[in-house]
Parts: C-alpha cells; structure tokens; sequence
C-alpha cells in the first residue's frame, strides 16, 4: 500500500498525523497486507494512540531533554576507541565525544570522513583507490625504493619505487614535476633523483644535508589539504573511503563521490559546507551514534531538541557561558550560572532590565517557576 | 501565613550615584572602630547603631523596628580622594581609549555615530544583547586623531588592576574622573552606558557606601571575645587610610607621601570589592586566610547565586540510612516513627475533623501520632507541650491549623542525591515503621540509582493541600514506571525477583497445591479455587496477569540460536502469553526488569499505572516467596569445573601464549606484514590483543559448556538478575588481558613492565595477560597487572563523574527554560521559537512507546485477532 493511499485515509479520517507516522503506517500496512477497511480501523486506533502520546502543554521538555542526555552521561567510558567503522581508525567516543559535541568546539580532536561513491562508481576498486590516493596524504618516502645520503660527496641519491607508484595509481612524470618544482638542486634521472644542498659557508653543512633529507622525505606529492591518513573498505557491496582529518567541502568537488552519502564528523565543517539545517542533523546524528556505540537508549527528541537550541539563531552556539548560556536574556540567570560578577556589573551600567521569565530568576526571587503546574493562571472576569 | 501576594515583575539594574549613596545612608562613618572599651557601638563607627540591629530585644535607631525585623540601613564614607572601583577598570579603560583626551567625544565620525546610534536603538528596542555592538564600537573608536577636533590621541594601557596609563604617565583617578565628566551625555549609549541609570563617573567612587552590620554580624565567642566579619575589617582598614590621608592632605604633606597614601586607599577599596582581583595580592586575615569579600560573596559554588538563591535549606525535611523492605508498596516509604514525630503537616480544623485533632493534641508530641504546634487563627503558633495540652484543647476550633505528626498514607517527597533526573525526586505515601532507617521497595532502586551499603536519603513533607494534590497526580512513584528518556520501564525487578520468577515458571517446576497456596499467601494474593492437583510456577504466575493480555517475546535466556524453535524451545525462552495465562516460556529480566520488562511495560501502557503497580508489587512479593519456597544460595563452588576442562583451558591458553610469541618472532625477523595505514608495532599489538582475546573467549566457552541451568550462579547471569557469564568465566577459567589505556600494559620499569622480565619483552606474561582464573588465584605478578588495570578504572570513574556532571550543569542551565506552549510550539522564556512543533511530532518519549507512538505490528495483530473472534 503506497503512501498516497494512507494519506489519503489519514486524511479521511481527519487525523493530523506526522510525515513520520504516516510512512511508519505505510510500511507496516505493506508489511501485514492491509485491505483498506483495516486500514481505516488501524488509523482509527493510531489516531487515538496519538492523541494520548502527545505531550502536555507547558511541560518541561527543556529540562527532561538536558537530563535524558546528561544523566547516562556517568555511565559512559573515557577512553578513545579505536574503530568507528574501521579497524584502522581511531576516533573519539564516549563521554569527551559527546563533550566535543555540545560544546560545539572548533577543532574536534578526531576529524573523520566516509566518502562514498555515486552509482556505478562505488564498485569500481580501480577508481576508488585512485581517489583514495588523491584524497589521501602521500609523501615521497612512501613511493621510495632505496634512500642513501652520502656524506663525503655531500649529495644523496634517491630511487623512487614505480611498483609503488603504481601501486598508488600516481603518475611519475607529475611526481617529478613536483619535486622539481620545490627543490632548486635536484638532478632527475628518470627515477633516479639526486639531491644537493646549498652549502653556504655559514651554516654547518652536515645538518643542512640531513635537515634536506628530511625535507625530501616528507615532500607531498598527493592528497586533500588537512587529511592524513585514508582506509578504503568494502561495505556491503560498495567500496567506502575513511579518512584522518576532514575537508568537505574539497571531497564533495571530486568526480563520482555521492554528494548525498558522505559525510563527516566535523559539525562546524558541515555548517560551512552545507548550511545550518545540516549542521543541527549532523548534531543529532553524531550525538545519537556516540549514544548508541555505548550501548544507551536516549529518545531522539531530546537530541533534537538539544541540536535545535544549539542552532535555533542560524549559526552553531555552544552551551555553555560563551554559547546559549552567556546570551540569555536574564542577567540572574547569567549570574547564576558563571561569572557573576561580569554580568551584575555589565548589567549595572547597561541599566539592564530582568523581566523574571525564567526559570532561575523566579526561584531566585521566591516565586512560582512559569512550566507545567505553574505556567497557568486565573483570570477572573470581573462583575460589573 | 495570610496576606497579599505581590508578584515581582521585573529588576532594574543601575548604578549608584554619589548622591544617591548619600541620600540612602543614615550616617556618615569616620571612626575606625567598631567598640568602645564598655562593649557599647562606637557612634559614627562601623557599628554604629543607626546601621541597625541584629541582638533580638532592641530597636532600631533609625527604623525603630525589632532586631529580625529590621533589614539594616547603609551608612557612607567620603573618601578623601577618588578611587576607581575594580570591576569596572576595563570598561574605564575601553571607555578612555575610544573618547578623546581634549573634547571628551567618542572618537567616531559623525556618520559612524549615526549608524551605531541606530543599530543600538533597534537592539534596545528587540531587549538583545548589546555586547557585540560595543565591542565593534570599542574597536572602531580607536583611533590616533579625533574626528571632532583633530586632537592627536595617546594610546591609553591598562596596568592591571586599576592603573590607567595614557603614553608614559600614569592618570591619577582624579584625572580619570575628570576625562568620563568630559564625555558627553550623547554619547553615553556608544560606549556602552545606559544615561538613564548610569553616569561613566560613577564608576570612580568618590563616597563609598557602607552596608549595615545584618550583612556583616559579628560573631560573639565562648571566650566572649567578639570576632568581627571580613567585611567589617576590609572597612576598618579603608577608614583607616582614609583618615590618614585625610590628614596628610589637611597637613600639605609632600607629593610622594599623599601618593602613597592614595595608592594604598585604591588597594583597600579594590581588596573590599573583589579580594581576587588578577594583579594584586589578596589581603588577608591574621592568620594568614585570604578575606571573603564582596565577590567572593556571591561567585562560585558556595557563593550566594548558587548556594542561597537558586538552593535553599529547608524545614519539614528529614534524612537517614535507607535500607529494603520488599513487604511494603512500590509507592510507599517506610519513615522511623522518630522522625514521624518531627515533622509535620499542618491540618486546617474544621467541624468534621475537630475530634481527630483533639486526639493529636491529647498525644502531645511525644506520643506518635500527636502533634507539635497549634497556629491559631490570629497567627500566633503555640507549642504543644504536656502542659499547655490542656487549655488548648479548650480553646480548639474550627480555623485552628493544627500541625500534626506524619501518619500512615500522607504524601512526601523522597529524593537521594545525586538528582540526575526527574526520577530521583518521588512522591511516596508514609508508613510509619519502628527503627530508624527509611524503608524503600526494592524495585524503585533503579531510577534512584540506591544501594544500602550506607545511602542516605532526603524526606520533605508538604506543607500546602496544592502542593499535596500536584504531588499525587505528577509525582507519584507509579507514574515514573516510564522512563521519559526512552519509553521504557526505569523501575522494576532486581536481583532476586528476576531469578525467583525464573525459578517459579521454568520448564518442569510443578508445585503441590499446599505449598502454592502458601506461596500465594505469604505474597497477600487472592487465594484461587482449589483444584486438587500440583500447580506448575506457570499456572501460579498467570494468576498476575490481566486476563485479555497476550503477547510473545524472546526471555533474556534465549541463546539467539541459528534457527529459533520457538514454542519448543530447548531453554524455554520462547514467551507466550495468551490471554493472561503463560504458554510457554519462562520468565525472567526481559519480562518485569528494570529496564527492560516486556510484560510490565505493556502492563503500564494498555492498563494504566494502577493496574502496573499492582502487578510490580504482587509479581516481586510472589517471586520472593518462590525463591524462599526453593532456596537460593551462590558459592564458589558453583564456578568449579572439572580437571579435564582445566586441562583444556591450559592447552588452549599456551598455545595462544605460543602463537603470541609466533608473532614476535615474526615482527622481530621483519615477517610481520603491516595492516593498511598502521605501524608494524601496531599491528603486532592488535594481533597479539586478538589472539589473546579469542583465547580467552575460548576458555570462557570450554568453562561454559560445563555449566548448567541447575548451577544458582548461571541461573543469575542468564537471567539477567546479577553478574554476567564473562563474571562467571572469570572466575572459573581465565581472567585475561589487563589494559590500560586502552592497550596491553607496557610501561612502568625501565623499558619493561617489570624488572623481571627481559628489556623490550612482549610476551603475553610481560604485558599483563592474565592467565589464572579468579578462583585459582593469581601469581605476584599477575596481582599486579590487575591492580595497575584496576586503578585505572577507579581514575577513570572519578574523572568521569566531575565532567559529566558539569556537562549536565550546562545542558540543564542551557535548556531550563524551554517549555511546550499552546499552540504546539517549543519556545524559550523570551518566546523564541526553539521547534515548531515538539519533536517534530509532539509526542511525549515517556508516553510512546520506545520513542514510537504506537507499536503498529501489534496493534494490527490485535485488531486481526478481536475481527476473527467477532465472526
């Protein structure tokens, strides 16, 4: 039974349903082959369901969201994992991840990528290694057969593997190009290289040689600014590249990668890339799978509802003092949280005004909170 | 108690003017001391009586109400000369440098002033943050000439603290007074000063106001001897350099001295207002303890924001040592008749409970349900005494508020700390119980996250009939059987419950009618009918269920093999429920756990909390009498396994020992073939952790296959009620690797683990495999290993704790305020649309089922099941 269907019973039946729901029903109704007078006695029962699992006007969900998160916070482990994905990987998770993630931090200590490939693209080895090797930080030490400095000739002589150039799917005459380009005495032989240093008279011409092989060393020849390491890896049926360190927006601008599919896990990244929408998905994403890795159930609307207060103003705040904390409107309820004495004095000469909406400036104040049981008032109509 | 309750509607924040300081204080103080030698305040001293009183008895000089009643009045100190007030030295100073030195205008074109002009005016009038703005401004306003009248500017520094620099000289506070007279009223607002509460000259203090001894009292010793608060000796010592200047400048002494005397003034006054400040050293007490002053009043944990105002102490509250009482009701608390006789409820009187009352008064308060004070309606509260029992009884009536003890069935609040979720804070109903601990039932442990190995819990008892009703209603322990953080049951059966249901409904458990019946007794469960032949634990089980509940699951024994058997499943784990009798299966976790109880959370949702507590208190009281019917008992014995599966392990444990020392020899001979993107000595620690695993896996399965469902302990780990098989396994096969950080152990002596083992050992014995069972014991150094993983788990708890802890902190602060509203919407207190609608489908998780509004399969298969009955 085709969604267009149920809709149209939904519909029928004068229930104010969510997309989610309706599809749910849809696939269910396919699964159970409903005839359609089932149908309608099925969105009958549904209906009623939904009506009593909706939440309560002036419930706390602020609050409960902050505790559902926060509480399996203490039974969560510390350390870094290995593998998300691949054995080959190290990323954070546990509790410092899901820490990176609220505090919407800059710099994420394990940037990563899966990058997967269009249709027709993603069973192709061929193509995804060679990607993987433009995507992927290659230095020249990689592709070396044999490395010899001479220090009596104050030379050295280098041979570059082409097996392994090949290997990478590299092309030599690029490679070539390359080292000369960053190197001024360099004597290319095919793929024999012979490098000097410029001996002034001033410097010590041993470490210039050994600070020069260093430098040829670690020459880079291929790869996406700011990833390291890649790991190709076969996933049910399709090949998926994992990186160290991320670049979306340079990944996505290669040929054959699924613009739909890959991903990162850089929230700030996928801000710049793909806009504030994706970022909150991304948010939910990332704070749900860290949830899920260590075996805890957290309801997604409490992740969403933390993602969606964290990007409600466009841009991604974190929560905290210098996030959604630091810009409440309530100058006690910024007191009351850090830097009291920073906000009262701002306040004092700002002539700042609290209207005492909040929840912390009414307990402050010894008054009844505005949620649940207290959001409601009487207003008498008066006789006259 | 009565009276007209105002609402506050909003705060002003502003700055006190000299003037004002002068027009709120009562007197001028001069004298730095506080008490003549006859113990009476000196006048015009920092004790002065006019600042009001505290001692009880006496009134007030300037109000002339009674100590407690009167709030204190400030009093002022002329400073011989000005002095900047710590916490706005920055702003002075961005203030400074974005004015100019000659005209005293902001240094900002006419068109900026415009254009910042208006920006701000639109963000006063949407009440947004300004902040931003005025950083822009203090920026841009830096500039070399003044736009207004083309006077070259110095650049003006600060030097923390309070020190203005302008090019190499040092502005005096005077001088810096000067240059905030000069800005214009106008131009206020750009530097960030609302010219409605504020003048930039304000914050240099010319008049330093003093507050009223209520909030610094001293503090009268044993010895007699008065010790005075921080506060009042920060003042003495500002009074003091003050007058000292005062009379250095009176007596035209040199330059250099009054300087010295100014600074010395700025430092007391800077000391007064923050004793923290970043660039000057803390004053402190004689004995060598920094002072707490004024913002060290109010900051941090202990501060006033967050220890008095957003948390207070509390009356009618008790707490004590928790300890099980598996007899009482999930929703019930056992209170010490102690503590009943404490704290109270206050009871109106009226004509229909007048005699109940009298009864209370006559028990006194000593006799358990008594009373303690009686409030009569003028207000007055009266103790209850032996003595006075009498004439208030006489004079009792209707309007009368007695407070009587805590009886059986009223509602109190039950919380343990730390309140990590909205579970940790219950309404219980009272029993009241002889000893003195509080009494909890086993099953809400969970969400309160209790164990009695010396928890303590806090009691309230409330104090209004709202209070009462709301509590009933919302916070009852039965209506948190659903956790809202993923739909599911958070209270329900432990330990014991778990295993003595299993025991009762396992396959082949036949019971004689006698001892059902006393089974069923001794849960307080209806007695059924007899019929005269064995019961098997099914049958007795199935008297809990609602007779139209039907279901099917897999029990937490299922092994999840290949091809599931179902019905004729060989562990019993396949569960059928067939309006309300148990077909087949048994039941354990999976079935009324903590957690994870099926059966209990479709109690819960299709019957609703009544019918779900119910069925929690009798299943556990039913499950407890089965496992006492039966015995239940754990040693180690029940880890003992054969010689020749010992044997086995042994086999199996040095050849894996065998094939890690394989693998180093392959690494050291450069044989070892790298995995993509890790080291060579990487990928030899992972092979290593590899073969060591499955080694162990390996000998905890010979040690398994062993173990029989007769054997308590497995019966505990399968079930689910306590420990797991890998606890098991452990203890009878093979303890395994030790890790830190995540990896074999491989520091601690000079490159090796221990000085035992050869430099650069890798072998599994030099890296803290564990090769012994628990039950065996361990060698020296396997001990070892064990503590260093052990410890690391001890660190690793502590440090968890403290930062999930801050991290809750904030997302709590960051959320608080957020609420659902009418019309459907998410909004925070400045109604700012936070989702447009809650979870974009409004369904609350803690009424839906698993985070889904309904489960759509059942519901189908019920529908398909009442249609075919109806034909």
């Amino acid at each position: 039974m085709d969604i267009k269907k149920v809709t149209s019973v939904v519909k029928k039946k004068k229930a104010d349903f969510p997309e989610s729901l309706i599809h749910e029903i849809a696939e269910a109704s396919e699964r159970h082959n409903l005839k359609v007078k089932e149908l309608e006695s099925l969105v009958d029962e549904i209906k009623k369901a939904y009506e009593r699992a909706g939440v309560e006007n002036g419930e706390a969900v602020g609050t409960v969201a902050a505790q559902s998160v926060g509480e399996p916070g203490t039974q969560m482990t510390m350390r870094t994992f290995h593998y998300a994905g691949v054995a080959e990987l190290n990323v954070t998770l546990g509790l410092p991840r899901l820490i990176e993630i609220v505090d919407a931090r800059k710099k994420i200590s394990t940037p990563t990528m899966a990058i997967y490939f269009e249709e027709g693209y993603g069973n192709d080895e061929e193509f995804v290694r060679k990607i993987a090797n433009q995507i992927g930080k290659i230095v020249l030490n990689d592709i070396l057969k044999d490395f010899h400095v001479n220090y009596a000739e104050m030379n050295m002589s280098v041979e570059i593997d082409e097996e392994k150039v090949e290997d990478k799917r590299l092309e030599l005459d690029v490679i070539l190009a390359k080292i000369e380009k960053a190197f001024k005495r360099v004597e290319i032989n095919n793929n024999l290289l012979s490098f000097e240093p410029t001996i002034s008279e001033s410097k010590h011409a041993i470490r210039e040689l050994r600070l020069l092989a260093d430098k040829v060393r670690d020459l880079q020849i291929s790869g996406v600014k700011n990833i390291g390491k890649v790991v190709i890896s076969k996933e049910e049926l399709e090949w998926v590249i994992h990186t160290e360190g991320s670049n979306l927006g340079a990944v996505l601008k290669m040929e054959g990668v699924d613009k739909t599919r890959t991903t990162t896990n850089d929230i700030h990244e996928i801000e710049k890339v793909l806009g504030i929408e994706a970022a909150r998905n991304a948010i939910i994403h990332e704070a749900q799978s860290t949830m899920e890795e260590q075996g805890l159930t957290v309801d997604v609307r409490h992740i969403m509802l933390v993602a969606d207060m964290m990007t409600s103003d466009g841009s991604v705040k974190s929560i905290g003092r210098h996030g959604i904390s630091g810009e409440k409107a309530s100058v006690l309820a910024r007191a009351s949280f850090e830097e009291t004495g920073k906000h009262l004095l701002r306040a004092s000469i700002r002539g700042e005004i609290d209207h005492l909406t909040g929840i912390i400036e009414n307990i402050i104040i010894g008054q009844p909170i505005p949620l649940g049981t207290g959001s409601v008032g009487v207003i008498m109509k008066s006789r006259d | 108690m009565q009276g007209i309750l105002k609402k506050i509607s909003q705060i002003n924040f502003g700055l006190l003017s000299p003037e004002n300081i002068r027009k709120m204080s009562v007197t001028k103080i001069v004298t730095p001391d506080t008490y003549d030698e006859d113990g009476y305040p000196i006048e015009a001293g920092l004790m002065d009586p006019r600042l009001g009183v505290i001692d009880p008895g006496l009134r007030c000089r300037s109000c002339g109400s009674k100590g407690g009643d009167c709030q204190g009045h400030f009093g002022h100190i002329n400073l011989a000369r000005p002095v900047i007030h710590v916490g706005f030295a920055d702003t002075i100073h961005k203030i400074l440098r974005s004015t100019c030195s000659s005209c005293g205008r902001v240094l900002l074109t006419e068109s900026e002033i415009i254009d910042y002009k208006d920006k701000l005016d639109a963000k006063y009038k949407n009440e947004e943050s300004i902040t931003a703005l005025i950083k822009e401004i203090y920026t841009v306003a830096r500039r070399d000439k003044c736009p207004h009248c083309d006077e070259e500017q110095e650049e003006v520094k600060i030097d923390k603290p309070v020190s203005i620099v302008e090019g190499n000289y040092k502005l005096t506070s005077s001088e810096v007074r000067e240059r905030l007279e000069k800005i214009e009223e106008d131009d206020y607002i750009l530097i960030g000063i609302n010219p409605v509460v504020a003048k930039p000259e304000w914050m240099v203090l010319t008049v330093l106001p003093v507050p009223p001894v209520t909030v610094r009292p001293s503090i009268t010793l044993e010895t007699g001897e008065r010790s005075e608060d921080d506060l009042t000796h920060k003042l003495v010592d500002i009074l003091r350099i003050n007058q000292r200047l005062k009379e250095n400048m009176e007596a035209g002494a040199p330059q250099l001295i009054v300087e010295d005397l100014w600074e010395l003034l700025q430092y007391h006054v800077t000391t007064y207002f923050d004793n923290e400040a970043s660039g000057v050293p803390p004053a402190r007490h004689r004995s060598g303890r920094p002072l707490k002053t004024l913002a060290q009043r109010l900051k941090g944990k202990e501060g006033r924001f967050r220890s008095n105002l957003s948390g207070k102490r509390v009356n009618f509250s008790a707490r004590t040592v928790i300890s099980p009482d598996p007899n009482i009701s999930i929703n019930e608390v056992g209170v010490p008749e102690m503590i009943a006789r404490e704290v109270t409820v206050p009871v109106y009187v009226t004509d229909w409970n007048i005699e109940d009352m009298r009864k209370h008064i006559e028990n006194g308060p000593k006799i358990h349900p008594g009373a303690n004070y009686v409030i009569r309606p003028d207000d007055r509260k009266i103790r209850v005494y032996e003595e006075t029992k009498d004439s208030i009884l006489e004079k009792l009536e209707p309007g009368y508020v007695v407070e009587r003890h805590l009886m059986d069935g009223d509602i109190v609040l039950f919380n343990r700390q730390p309140s990590l979720h909205r579970m940790s804070m219950m309404a219980h109903e009272v029993k009241v119980l002889p000893y003195k601990t509080f009494r909890l039932n086993l099953c809400v442990c969970p969400p309160y996250n209790a164990d009695f190995d010396g928890d303590e819990m806090n009691m309230h008892v409330f104090q209004t009939e709202e209070s009462r009703a709301e509590a009933k209603s919302l916070m009852r322990v039965q209506e948190h059987i659903l956790s809202p953080r993923f739909g599911g049951p958070i209270i329900g059966g432990i330990h014991d419950h778990i295993s003595g249901a299993y025991l009762l409904t396992r396959e082949g458990s036949v019971f004689e009618e006698d001892h059902v019946l006393q089974m069923l007794k001794k849960a307080r469960l209806p007695l059924p009918k007899r019929k005269n032949e064995g019961w098997t634990g099914k049958e007795v089980f199935s008297l809990l269920l609602p007779d139209d509940l039907n279901m099917v699951y897999r029990a937490e024994i299922c092994r999840k093999c290949d091809e599931c058997l179902r019905q004729d499943c060989k562990n019993d784990a396949y569960v059928v429920i067939e309006d309300g009798q148990l077909k087949t299966g048994a039941i354990d976790e999976k079935a009324y756990g903590a957690f994870s109880g099926k059966i209990l959370d479709s109690i819960v949702k299709d019957y609703g909390t009544d019918k779900a507590r119910e069925f929690l208190d009798s299943a556990t009281k039913l499950a407890i009498s089965g496992i006492m019917k039966r015995g239940f008992t754990t040693s180690t014995a029940d880890e003992e396994i054969p010689r020749e599966a010992k044997d086995r392990i042994e086999e199996l444990l040095s050849m894996a020992e065998l094939k890690v020392e394989q693998l180093i020899d392959a690494y050291h001979n450069d044989e070892l073939e790298a995995l993509p993107g890790r080291s060579l000595r990487e990928t030899l620690e992972m092979k290593i952790m590899q073969v060591l695993g499955e080694a162990r896996d390996k000998s905890g399965e010979i040690a398994e296959s062993y173990f029989g469902m007769d054997n308590h302990a497995v019966i505990m780990a399968l079930t689910g009620a306590r420990g797991s098989m890998l606890n098991l396994t452990q203890i009878a096969a093979c303890v395994g690797q030790q890790s830190v950080r995540g990896g074999r152990i491989e520091r601690g002596y000079s490159k090796r683990t221990l000085p035992h083992f050869k430099e650069g050992e890798l072998g599994a014995k030099a890296s803290g495999f564990v090769h012994s069972s628990y039950k065996k014991g361990l060698d020296p150094l396997e001990f070892f290993f064990h503590a260093m993983g052990g410890r690391e788990g001890l660190v690793d708890t502590a440090i968890r704790t403290a930062q999930s802890g801050y991290m809750q902190r904030r997302l709590v602060n960051a959320l608080q305020d957020l609420s659902v509203q009418p019309d459907g919407t998410v909004r925070d207190n400045r109604g700012i649309v936070i989702q447009s609608k809650y979870g974009e489908d409004g369904v609350d998780p803690a009424k839906s089922d698993y985070g889904k509004v309904a489960d759509i399969d059942r519901m189908i298969e019920e529908m398909r099941i009442k249609s075919k009955a109806a034909k």
